[in-house]
């Protein structure tokens, strides 16, 4: 077989080798109250959702969660950072911010209760339900925080169904 | 229903530029953004009355198809750049959120999630 040829069939093991990726991980960092760039962390990670093929409907519940866990972080804390791994099962997201922490995790997670001020309002946010949204759209959430110290939020979206 | 039937029974302005046979089903109308993230169905319509670049990434992030915003409210130049960057065609209408919803309601147009 003529060299070229070889050549030619070890780019398609390669081609084929990155059509199959299926882990990414990175991290995006968030600047409190810089709404110019809010949203451009979860774009980022839908592109490259997007970029690895995964199903249409996990990539909008992804999209979704991730997007009100960025705005949370961008309106009230002063900032964050979002990492995020992707397996062939499953995407994690971690959100965690140096904010002013969260004293009633329970009051927070209720649909409808928001401590966002006027301004926040007139922007289309401030409805209380951004946590609830994060939870419905996660297969995993997990909210922690220390009061004065900061607020962590994961989350994990199954990739593949058991 | 298309995009240039929209824009007819609206007496919209097209800002972006797209396809004008672009089909829609199916409305929502809110100017709360996590309520649009929360109930809004994909490839819908997004009537609201909200301009700024926030609702083009809830667009963006919630796979709605179209925006179109009333009360002859005008989004800058940066959120017009953004949805045509994202894709999103955007109208603008002189008519309230109400007589907006109505004729589209009118002309078949339902809400999503549909109650009936
Ligand atoms: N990262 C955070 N740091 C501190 N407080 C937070 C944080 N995230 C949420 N909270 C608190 O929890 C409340 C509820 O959050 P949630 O995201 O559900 O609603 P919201 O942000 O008020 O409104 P929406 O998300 O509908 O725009 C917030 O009003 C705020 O008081
Ligand atoms: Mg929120």
């Amino acid at each position: 077989m003529p060299v070229a040829d070889y050549m030619r069939r070890d780019c398609e093991v390669v081609l084929m080798q990155n059509k199959c990726e299926k882990t990414a991980e990175g991290v995006f960092f968030l600047t409190g109250k810089d709404f110019s760039n809010a949203g451009v962390a979860s774009s980022e990670l839908k592109a490259i959702l997007e970029k690895m093929g995964i199903n249409h409907g996990i990539i909008r519940r992804a999209a979704i969660a991730a997007f009100e866990a960025e705005m949370n972080v961008i309106i009230y804390t002063p900032a964050g950072m979002m990492r995020y791994s992707i397996t062939p099962d499953y995407l994690k997201i971690v959100v965690e911010d140096m904010g002013p922490g969260i004293e009633d995790i329970a009051l927070a997670m209720t649909e409808g209760y928001s401590t966002a001020p006027h301004y926040i309002r007139e922007m289309g946010f401030g409805s209380g339900m951004g946590l609830p949204n994060i939870k419905k759209n996660a297969d995993e959430m997990k909210l922690s925080s220390t009061p004065g110290a900061g607020t962590t939020l994961e989350f994990i979206i199954k990739i593949k169904r058991e | 229903m298309t995009l240039n039937e929209i824009k007819d029974i609206l007496r919209a302005n097209v800002l972006t530029k797209c396809d004008t046979n672009m089909h829609i089903e199916r409305v929502y109308s809110a100017d709360l953004m996590s309520d649009v993230l929360a109930f809004c169905e994909p490839e819908s319509l997004l009537i609201t009355a909200l301009t700024n670049a926030q609702v083009i990434r809830t667009a963006e992030f919630a796979n709605i198809k179209m925006i179109v915003f009333v009360q002859g409210k005008r989004p800058d130049r940066e959120t017009v750049a953004l949805s045509e960057e994202k894709k999103i065609p955007v109208l603008i209408t002189n008519l309230s959120m109400f007589d907006a919803c109505g004729r589209l309601y009118e002309k078949g147009l339902r809400s999503c999630p549909d109650a009936e």
